[in-house]
């Protein structure tokens, strides 16, 4: 617009910037000077923000600001008032019998909570979120324990591991009959009938009754006579519904061919042993506990 | 405007004069002029003259009951029992609890409030639609408490010609002393206001106690700084400013009202043409305004209702007292501004009667929303229970098979209990025969079970349901956990299924 005539509208008296868009005047309505004020405010507050907080970074960083406020900081002190909070019970865990444990609602609320947490950061990877295993990992939710499931029990198992780097680590191993040529394919295929029979599922009872001497002499050692398992060697219960490498013919007699073997990591020098104890409560009382 | 602008002093160009010997005046002139600049406009004070009449009456009574609901309503004693705290209206943020006389919600029942928001906004769709702003000019905590503030500065400074005055004189030890004043009793007021908002969520016999003593907490403080400061801003300072620039409900009115909704009317048709008029003079073939601007004066929002209906207007009145005064004086019938519809304005134009359609399909259909919501409300706060369960099944696993082929399902029961009393439950559960019931802490249980919740409390407990092989058909199947209170016969049913994996 290059004329000085003023635009007015005729109906508001108010001044027009002159631009019309299908007849529709623009009105030029000052804005309230306190508006304008608050937007000068809150340039002024920037720039005081710039001065007192971290705002622009550098070649090498970034500018600190005079209230040295830094967010790592803050999260950092969060975590040491935790750690402050709880080490009264942090205290008592470290010093409870696992038993009084469970009959202290308070402790055995915070080992619970403790233990979930230390679950889903170390175990979950393996055994699952919900603790729920998968194949060759040990389901933690059911009343199936290869190494025992009673608080003792579970909290050796995570202090040592089983077949870990530990000295003291929980050791056993399932021979490879067939991979190491100590049976042959067809001694495997009647002891794979022997244990379909075992947990009291059809099979071919010839082979059943080839299998029985070779079952006593190959796996009654660690699975017992009656193939019902032994803790002592964490052999598994061969009678019963859970299987670690799956119940299917083809499963077992793939496991008696290969002998896997899984390991469980040591924890006892990575985890403290309060946090151990706690992952044991939280383990025991997924509903299997012992 | 730029550089060719023609440079004009009283519409004579001054384009080639001289502007000395030898020089010729240039028609330049600055960009940023000061008569170019207008970008901002400054507060015009307004200063409103006290009037007396029928809407100042309604006004001056709305005010002492809003004050009065404001600042008395956390007082009003409730009793509940030894457990709930005794304040009929308290929003209690730490435990989580709503309470409003015989009402109170917990948080997963937070559908209430939005029932009483939307019953709140229908509200005022209807009542804008029959009446007009009359929230805006009478009710609105904005308008209540900036007609505090008004009435403290007249009471201080005087009336619109003494205050007038008084901002163009010279600063003075009067002046001083008078500004001071004011500004200090509507820090208190606004200290008062800020101060009794907190009394809704905290204890407040409690609480005023903590206060004189300086025992509160800095939240407490603060809120009442907060507070404080916006309502000494908005009610002392901005005051017309919030409406006309902040609030979004002047811009909504358009959608709410229509031709037969009331709003403050200036009768053009009998106020124009308009004049002074001499005593004795005749009335004929002039209109009965006779420009004395006293409605300008009155107005708290300093606009002329004369320019009629416009988005500053909130529909107050005080005009319309200011108006009828000076026509009863001058002789004249009152109701020269009144509140009128567009339709009425148009009916008399056209000479027919005038009148009010309060019924139109508009305001039958708000009042059809506000008795829809609100009797669904109604119905569910009388059918509310003080015994609830919410049952979470495990998903992670979604079941466990056991050594001897048994499936376990996990659960997670949230038993509530909404009375002011501890109560002891009856939990059961139907849908299949289970082999084993274990509540972790307490072992195997024999259902029913009975279990204690404390006063106004939620129970959590892990419920693990172990059924035999044969007892279930594989795939899912419902299953209903029932609590019931035995005293009282009160029952809740929470349904669930129970997943065994597989396919039936």
């Amino acid at each position: 617009m290059s004329d000085d005539k003023k635009h007015i509208d005729a109906v508001t008296a108010t001044e027009t910037t002159g631009h019309s868009w299908d007849g529709i005047e623009e009105l030029n309505t000052p804005l309230p000077r306190w508006w304008l004020f608050v937007f000068y405010a809150c340039i002024l507050w920037a720039v005081g923000y710039w001065v007192l907080m971290p705002a622009w970074p550098t070649f090498s960083g970034y500018t600190h600001g005079l209230l040295n406020h830094s967010q790592r900081d803050d999260a950092a002190a969060g975590v040491r008032a935790l750690q402050a909070a709880r080490t009264g019970q942090e205290q008592q865990l470290a010093h409870a019998d696992l038993k009084r444990i469970l009959h202290d609602p308070d402790l055995l609320q915070f080992a619970q909570a403790e233990g979930r947490a230390a679950f889903a950061d170390n175990c979950a990877p393996c055994h699952g979120s919900g603790a729920q295993g998968a194949h060759g990992y040990p389901n933690l939710n059911d009343d199936v324990w290869l190494w025992g499931g009673t608080l003792g029990d579970i909290q050796h198992t995570i202090t040592v591991g089983v077949r870990s780097t530990d000295p003291g680590t929980r050791q056993s191993q399932m021979p490879a009959f067939g991979r190491d040529a100590l049976l042959k394919p067809a001694q495997i295929d009647d002891l794979t009938e022997f244990v379909v029979h075992l947990s009291h599922r059809p099979a071919d009872l010839a082979a059943v009754g080839r299998a029985a001497k070779l079952f006593a002499d190959n796996c009654a050692a660690c699975h017992g006579p009656a193939g019902k398992g032994d803790r002592a060697f964490g052999a598994p219960n061969l009678t019963d519904n859970e299987w670690l490498y799956g119940p299917a013919r083809e499963n077992i007699h793939d496991q008696i061919w290969n002998g896997h073997g899984g390991v469980m990591p040591t924890w006892g020098g990575r985890l403290s042993p309060e946090t151990i104890k706690a992952l044991a409560v939280y383990v025991h009382g997924l509903g299997g506990g012992e | 405007m730029n550089a060719h602008t023609q440079f004009t002093v009283n519409g004579v160009p001054k384009h080639g004069a001289v502007a000395a010997e030898g020089v010729l005046r240039s028609d330049a002139r600055a960009t940023n002029s000061a008569a170019d600049r207008k970008f901002y406009q400054a507060r015009i004070p307004i200063h409103p003259k006290r009037v007396h009449g029928t809407y100042r009456r309604i006004k001056w009574a709305v005010m002492a009951v809003t004050l009065a609901i404001y600042y008395l309503v956390p007082w009003i004693r409730w009793e509940r029992g030894p457990q709930a705290p005794g304040q009929a209206v308290l929003v209690d943020l730490a435990h989580e609890r709503f309470y409003f006389f015989f009402i109170e919600i917990w948080p997963q029942e937070i559908y209430y409030i939005t029932g009483l928001l939307i019953l709140a906004a229908v509200s005022l769709f209807l009542v804008t639609s029959l009446f007009g702003r009359l929230w805006c000019g009478y009710a609105c905590p904005q308008t209540v408490w900036t007609d505090l503030f008004i009435y403290v500065e007249t009471l201080i400074e005087g009336d619109r010609g003494a205050r007038i005055r008084l901002a163009a004189a010279p600063w003075s030890g009067g002046k001083i002393a008078k500004r001071v004043l004011k500004h200090a009793i509507w820090i208190v007021i606004a200290v008062a206001t800020g101060g009794a908002w907190v009394f809704y969520f905290v204890d407040a016999p409690t609480l005023a106690a903590q206060l004189l003593t300086g025992g509160g907490s800095l939240v407490i403080y603060a809120a009442i700084a907060t507070l404080a400061s916006t309502t000494y801003a908005l009610g002392g300072l901005m005051r017309e400013q919030v409406c006309t620039y902040m609030c979004p409900w002047p811009r909504i009115q358009g959608a709410m009202t229509d031709k037969e909704a009331l709003a403050v009317t200036y009768r053009t048709d009998r106020g124009e043409p308009r004049g002074a008029h001499k005593k004795g003079a005749n009335w004929e073939g002039r209109g009965d305004c006779i420009d004395c601007n006293q409605c300008i004066a009155a107005c708290p929002m300093g606009i002329d209702i004369r320019d009629g209906a416009q988005l500053e207007c909130i529909n107050c009145g005080l005009c319309i007292d200011a108006c009828d005064d000076v026509m009863t004086r001058i002789g004249r019938p009152a109701g020269l501004i009144a509140y009128d519809t567009d339709a009425n304005a148009a009916r008399r134009k056209r000479g027919e009667e005038t009148g009010f359609r309060l019924v139109r399909p508009r305001t039958i259909l708000y009042g059809a929303v506000i008795l829809i919501v609100g009797g669904v409300m109604a119905a569910s706060l009388a059918n509310r229970r003080t015994v609830d369960l919410d049952v979470l099944r495990d998903r992670n696993p979604d079941f466990v098979t056991l050594a001897d082929g048994a499936v376990r399902n996990g659960y997670t029961l949230k038993l509530m209990n909404r009375a002011d009393a501890p109560r002891t439950f009856r939990l059961d559960f139907a849908g299949l025969k289970p082999r084993a019931v274990n509540i972790i802490g307490m072992g195997d249980v024999r259902l029913p079970v009975a279990l204690g919740v404390g006063a106004d409390k939620v129970r959590t407990l892990r419920v693990l349901v172990t059924a035999a092989r044969g007892g279930i058909g594989g795939g899912s199947q419902p299953v209903v956990f029932s609590l019931s209170d035995t005293t009282q016969g009160e029952r809740r049913d929470a349904n669930a299924v129970f997943v065994s994996g597989g396919t039936p």
